[in-house]
Formats: structure tokens, C-alpha cells, sequence
């Protein structure tokens, strides 16, 4: 196991240095130049020069890169001023340092995500279970056309006509806002009730389809009906035997959404307004924000890696045949 | 057929009705609804086995031998499945039988042996759990008790290291010892019947060959009525005691191993007996194939279903006919063919015996 955690996450390594090298470098293969746009509509060559120096622009793409990289490690100094490792610099477009701005972002964005995945993953799973359970009947019926319309139904849609029921209607909540936790559990609570509820329609949907189905899958196998030649109870085979090897494309799955669900949510955050990665995400591609760029492609592809490697780690523990070394 | 013998009486008082099959199967029908019409898997079919006694059914892939089994089990699923006729076991009928009482016969007064080990083992629980299971629900065991039972069946069935092995997943295992650990589970409860449904198709000659020594001595022990089946003649003749050949869901031919492989009168026996290859042939002898292939389950042809294949229909004389009448199914010892018994002596002395020595 230790391993394995350790091939991985060299692996990691070297993926994430891929994405940040392929990032900057396309960043520069993009037609537009953020000292012009922080320069403004009076430019001067003189002030072009001076901005282009202050932003570390100046020189050749490979030294800059080279320098970004070495900055992530061990820190490094701008004209803002000194910025400790891990150093993505600052924001062309606001100045702010990146790595703080990420952190500021970040709990946000777990918020949602979390508070979406509890309860997508409890009511989806069940949901496909009750309908695996009754497959064929009414019930299942039921259940799999309903999270067949759900799945299909898209976030910026369901969202707004939410909040206008919700919100702007029947005055129940106020627009969905983040606070903290730690100040104000009842208001971070009602703050992202709507989003959570919202993401989870159409990921419960999903999660019921997928559930479901992998279940039936999983009862036609030949093992499930060996247990039931063994006269264990229909309730045993089915939780025993069939759930087991179901959880493994659920698990799968479950990794890829919330990994990249923790490098923002950008349609959910967008819809709602919610000082999100996602937002930072989209803002920083919108202004040419090369440092916030890196720093946001990096700090995403890290939770997408890291809940890989986690997955593959859950195999292990649900199939024997998987095997760490 | 079967009639009990004396000395392979099992034990503990026997029914009134001595002499009485174990197992009875009349009349069954296996229909399976599917999106194309109905699937006729097994279309009235009928057969006996006594306690410690062996049956063999052979017949050729899709003849309905699964289906037949998975019926006595009850393991078909109802809502796709139509399945008529009569089941007894030890004088208890099976077909419409709540699930409740089939699931306190299954594994304990009925075991099966499945086709393949690989995937009739769950790949997520160890051995030993998997044997043990069935033990603790049908004899109500400790944990602990039921994990001594299982080391004792790996043990009865030729695993090495029994204590160890025990904690193995089926994937640690080689394929004859998954295909133990199968029988090992079967046995965990000292069933009555035991179905084995080709248990040694995957396995190597030796191996095979260790296998059925095992269920006889097996059978020898508890006196079990085993139902045996495979598509090797050669292992029936070695382990069965009566033989039923199937064809297309139905009984094409019943009786004693005996008399069945030393005159067979079913074209289609004769079809699989030729068709089988021996040691003591030519190397570069011509194995003769049965002709055509095996009968739409949707669509049966009206008459004998046999009779697309068969290369006698035109020696049938009087006024039945291959093509319109279908033959009855043999009652004890016979074949269902409207070939006379004399025709059926003929032919075979003189067509198909000496191309099988
Ligand atoms: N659940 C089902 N639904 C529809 N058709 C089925 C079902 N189960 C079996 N059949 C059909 O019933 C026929 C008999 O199948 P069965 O498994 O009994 O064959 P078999 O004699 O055991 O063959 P083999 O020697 O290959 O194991 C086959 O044509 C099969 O396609
Ligand atoms: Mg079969």
C-alpha cells in the first residue's frame, strides 16, 4: 500500500508538471498581452516596458516558466513585494497574491461540494437501490424515468427557476451566499441550501441511474445466483453479494465528480453567484490572469489526481483481486 | 428405472413408498418469455433418481440440462419464467413452493455444483466465508463452528493446507481447486441431492478424472442422489449409474448406463456416440459430427425435433411420421422415436456398431 501511495504520487508529479508546462506555454500562444490590457487605453512604450518588467513578462516564455516553477518550491520576490513558497505570484488583474486567493476561495467550493455529495451519494444510491430491488415494477418505473428526465436537466436551467420560486416567490431563503462555517453554521447552512439541493437533483439522478443499473448487473451474475443455490434469503444475496460488486463503477465515478467538483463547481457557482475556484476559474481565463491561471489549472488538477489515486486505493479494499504493488 | 438398492439405502428411516425416487421430475415445462416469444427450454420432460443413486444428462449445448437444474433449485426468475409441471423432492413439491421453503432446502437438502468456478465463486469473500455461509444459516453454527466445518470440507476435498487455504479469495486459487472448493460448498450441509452441472468441462484430464473419484466416494458416504451432467459420454459411463439424453428440452432416451452405451436406440445417441472421440481409434479416424444444428427453442419443428437431423425418418413405416407426430417419451427404458424396436436393433448392429469399435 505504501507503495503504491508512493509510485502514485510521483506519477502525480509528473502529470502536474505536464499541465503546468502545457498551460503556460498556451497561455503565450494566445493573441492577446496582459501588459497591454493592465497598461490601459493611454499607453505609453515607457509604461508598457515598466508594467511588462513588474508583471516578469519581459523575458523569454522558457525563463519564465522556469522561474514560476522554481517560485512554487522556494518562494520568490516581486516588485509587490516577497512571496513565500508555495509562490504562484500575484494577479495581473488584481494584484492580489494567487496562493491566498485559493485559500480564500477554497472553502467555498468545498462547501458546496460536500454538502452536495452527502446527500447525492445517500439519496442516489438508495434511490437506485429501492429500484434495483423492485426492477420491473412500477416502482422502478417510477424512479428510472424520473432520474431519467432529472439527469437530463442542466444546472444554469434548474437553478435560476429554483430561485425564483424559492427566493423571489415564496421569499423561504435568501439568495444563496457563502459564510463561514466556523462564524455562522445556521447561515452557511440556509446560505447554500438552494445550490446543494440544486446540484443534487441532477447528480441523484445520476447516481440513481448508475446505482441501479450496476445493482442489476451485478444480480446476474453467476455468483449472486450460486449464494441464492446456497439458500441465502433473497435480502442477504442482494446486500452481500450483488451491492459489493456494484460499489466499484459507483466508486469510480464518485472519484472523477468530486475531484472535479473540488476544483470548482464553475456552472453551479456562475448560477449562483458563489465565490468559488469555479468563479476564479472563469474570471482569471476572462482577464489574461496568467498567474491565477497556473495557480487555479494546478490546484484543480491536483484533487483530480489526488481522488484518482484515491479510488484506485478503494479498489482495493473492495475487490481482492486488486492487488497494490 | 432407478430402483433402490440395498445396500446404497441411505440412512434414517425411509418414507412409506419405498423404492420411490428421491427426486421426481414429470411433465416439466421451462418457458422463458423473451422479446422474441417464448423460449420452450424444457418441453415436458420426466425423470427419476433414487437415493445413491447417479444420473447422467447429456445432450448437446442448449438442450435445456441448466435450465432442468436451475428448475429444481427454483432459482428461475418468476417474472420471465413459466415453469409447469411437477418437482418432488423426497415427496414435497417444488414448483409453486413459497421461497421461504425453498431457501431452507437449497444448500442444505439440495445442492448445486455450477458450471464454471471461476464466475459461480463470489470474487470478493474468501473460501472458507463462502463454504461456511450455507452452514451457518441451515445449521445454525457459531461463526467459529461453521469456520472448523469449512476447513473440514476443504480438507474432504483434496485442498492442501486446508487451515490456510481457508482465508484464500477464489482467485488464489487454481481452477480445479475453485472447482473443489464448489463441490466443497455443495457439500457443507450433507445435501441429499446433489446436482453437478458439468463440473469437470473446465478441468484438465487428471484433475477431472480426481473430481469424480471424490463425488463417488462422496456418494458412497452420505448416500446422495447426484444428478450428473456433461456432454462427455465417457465420464456418464464412468460416474452414472441410469442415463437421460436430452434433446431440445425433451427426453430423447432413458435407461441404465449400461444398456444405453451398449444399445443405444435414438438416432441422436447414436449421433453423439459416433461423434465421440476414442483412444482406441485411428489417429487419423473421421469423427462423424451430427448433421445440422439444434432446433430453434422458438420454434420448434412440429413432429419429432429431431427430425431435420435424422437420416432415418424414411424408414419410418405405418401411418406415423417423423415430420407431424411427435414421439412419446420413453417410459423407463426406451427411446422417444418411431423407429420399431426391431428397426432400432437393426440399424444400430448394423450401421453405427461397427463404426464405434
Ligand atoms: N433466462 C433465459 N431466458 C431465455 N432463454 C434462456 C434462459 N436461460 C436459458 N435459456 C435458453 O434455454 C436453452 C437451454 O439452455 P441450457 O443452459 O439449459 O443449456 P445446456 O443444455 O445447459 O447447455 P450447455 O451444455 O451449453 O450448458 C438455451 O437455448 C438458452 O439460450
Ligand atoms: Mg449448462
Amino acid at each position: 500500500m505504501l507503495r503504491f501511495l508512493l509510485r502514485r504520487s510521483l506519477g502525480a508529479l509528473v502529470i502536474l508538471l505536464v499541465i503546468s508546462a502545457v498551460t503556460f506555454f498556451l497561455f503565450y500562444a494566445v493573441p492577446r498581452d496582459p501588459a497591454m490590457l493592465a497598461c490601459g487605453k493611454n499607453c505609453t512604450p515607457d509604461a508598457l516596458a515598466v508594467i511588462r518588467k513588474n508583471m516578469g513578462i519581459d523575458e523569454p516564455v522558457p525563463v519564465q516558466y522556469w522561474h514560476f516553477m522554481v517560485g512554487i518550491f522556494a518562494g520568490r520576490d516581486f516588485a509587490q513585494g516577497a512571496c513565500p513558497a508555495p509562490c504562484f505570484g500575484y494577479s495581473f488583474a488584481t494584484q492580489d497574491p494567487v496562493w491566498q486567493t485559493i485559500l480564500d476561495r477554497f472553502p467555498t467550493t468545498v462547501s458546496l461540494t460536500l454538502g452536495g455529495a452527502v446527500v447525492f451519494l445517500v439519496v442516489g444510491l438508495g434511490a437506485g437501490m429501492i429500484a434495483a430491488w423492485k426492477r420491473g415494477t412500477v416502482v422502478d418505473k417510477v424512479f428510472s424515468s424520473a432520474s431519467l428526465v432529472l439527469s437530463s436537466m442542466q444546472i444554469y436551467f434548474v437553478g435560476p427557476l429554483v430561485l425564483a420560486l424559492v427566493v423571489y416567490q415564496l421569499d423561504l431563503l435568501d439568495q444563496p451566499k457563502y459564510v463561514p462555517l466556523t462564524e455562522d453554521p445556521a447561515g452557511w447552512f440556509l446560505g447554500l441550501l438552494i445550490p446543494w439541493l440544486v446540484v443534487q437533483i441532477i447528480f441523484t439522478a445520476n447516481y440513481t441511474r448508475l446505482s441501479r443499473s450496476s445493482l442489476i448487473e451485478q444480480l446476474q451474475e453467476d455468483h449472486v445466483r450460486t449464494a441464492r443455490a446456497k439458500g441465502m434469503s433473497g435480502r442477504f444475496v442482494f446486500f452481500r453479494y450483488a451491492w459489493r460488486g456494484s460499489l466499484i463503477p459507483i466508486v469510480t465515478i464518485f472519484g472523477v465528480d468530486l475531484g472535479s467538483l473540488f476544483g470548482g463547481a464553475m456552472i453551479t457557482e456562475w448560477t449562483f453567484s458563489l465565490p468559488g475556484l469555479g468563479t476564479l476559474a472563469v474570471d482569471s481565463v476572462r482577464n489574461t490572469d496568467l498567474p491565477m491561471v497556473m495557480g487555479v489549472m494546478l490546484f484543480a488538477a491536483t484533487f483530480i489526481i489526488l481522488f484518482n489515486i484515491l479510488v484506485d486505493a478503494a479498489y482495493a479494499f473492495i475487490d481482492p483481486r486488486v492487488r497494490l504493488s | 428405472m432407478t430402483t433402490l438398492t440395498t445396500e446404497a439405502d441411505a440412512p434414517g428411516p425411509d418414507r412409506p413408498g419405498d423404492g420411490d425416487a428421491f427426486l421426481s421430475v414429470r411433465d416439466l415445462y421451462v418457458h422463458f418469455a423473451t422479446e422474441d416469444g417464448t423460449v420452450k427450454a424444457v418441453d415436458g420432460l420426466s425423470f427419476d433418481v433414487a437415493r445413491g443413486r447417479t444420473l447422467g444428462i447429456v445432450g448437446e449445448s442448449g438442450s435445456g440440462k441448466s435450465v432442468t437444474n436451475l428448475a429444481v433449485l427454483g432459482l428461475h426468475n418468476p417474472r420471465s419464467t413459466e415453469v409447469a409441471g411437477e418437482i418432488l423432492l423426497d415427496g414435497q413439491q417444488l414448483i409453486g413452493a413459497r421461497e421461504k421453503t425453498l431457501e431452507t432446502l437449497r444448500g442444505n437438502k439440495m445442492a448445486m455444483i455450477f458450471q464454471d468456478p471461476l464466475t459461480a465463486l463470489s470474487p470478493y469473500y474468501t473460501v472458507g466465508r463462502q463454504i461456511a455461509e450455507p452452514f451457518r444459516k441451515h445449521t445454525g453454527a457459531s461463526k467459529r463452528e461453521a469456520r472448523l466445518r469449512a476447513i473440514e470440507m476443504l480438507d474432504k476435498v483434496g485442498i492442501p493446507h486446508p487451515q490456510s487455504r481457508v482465508d484464500d479469495y477464489p482467485h488464489q486459487f487454481s481452477g480445479g481447486m475453485r472447482q473443489r472448493a464448489m463441490i466443497a460448498m455443495a457439500l457443507v450441509c450433507d445435501p441429499d441431492l446433489l446436482i453437478a452441472d458439468e463440473p469437470t468441462t473446465a478441468l484438465d484430464v487428471t484433475v477431472q478424472a480426481q473430481i469424480l473419484d471424490l463425488l463417488k466416494d462422496l456418494q458412497q458416504e452420505f448416500g446422495s442422489a447426484i444428478v450428473f451432467i456433461t456432454h462427455d459420454l465417457g465420464v456418464i459411463a464412468d460416474i452414472a449409474d441410469d442415463i437421460l439424453v436430452m434433446y431440445s428440452g425433451r427426453a430423447v432416451e432413458r435407461g441404465a448406463v449400461r444398456e444405453v452405451l451398449r444399445a443405444p436406440q435414438h438416432p441422436y445417441t447414436w449421433g453423439l456416440l459416433t461423434s465421440m472421440p476414442r483412444l482406441t481409434g485411428d489417429v487419423g479416424e473421421e469423427l462423424s459430427p451430427i448433421h445440422g444444428t439444434p432446433p430453434s427453442l422458438l420454434a420448434p419443428p412440429p413432429g419429432c425435433p429431431f427430425h431435420p437431423r435424422c437420416a432415418f425418418t424414411d424408414e419410418v413405416a405405418g401411418d406415423r411420421s417423423c415430420h407431424r407426430d411427435r414421439p412419446a417419451p420413453p417410459a423407463g427404458r426406451g427411446a422417444a422415436c418411431h423407429l420399431t424396436a426391431e428397426q432400432k436393433h437393426t440399424f444400430f448392429t448394423e450401421q453405427i456398431k461397427p463404426r464405434l469399435s
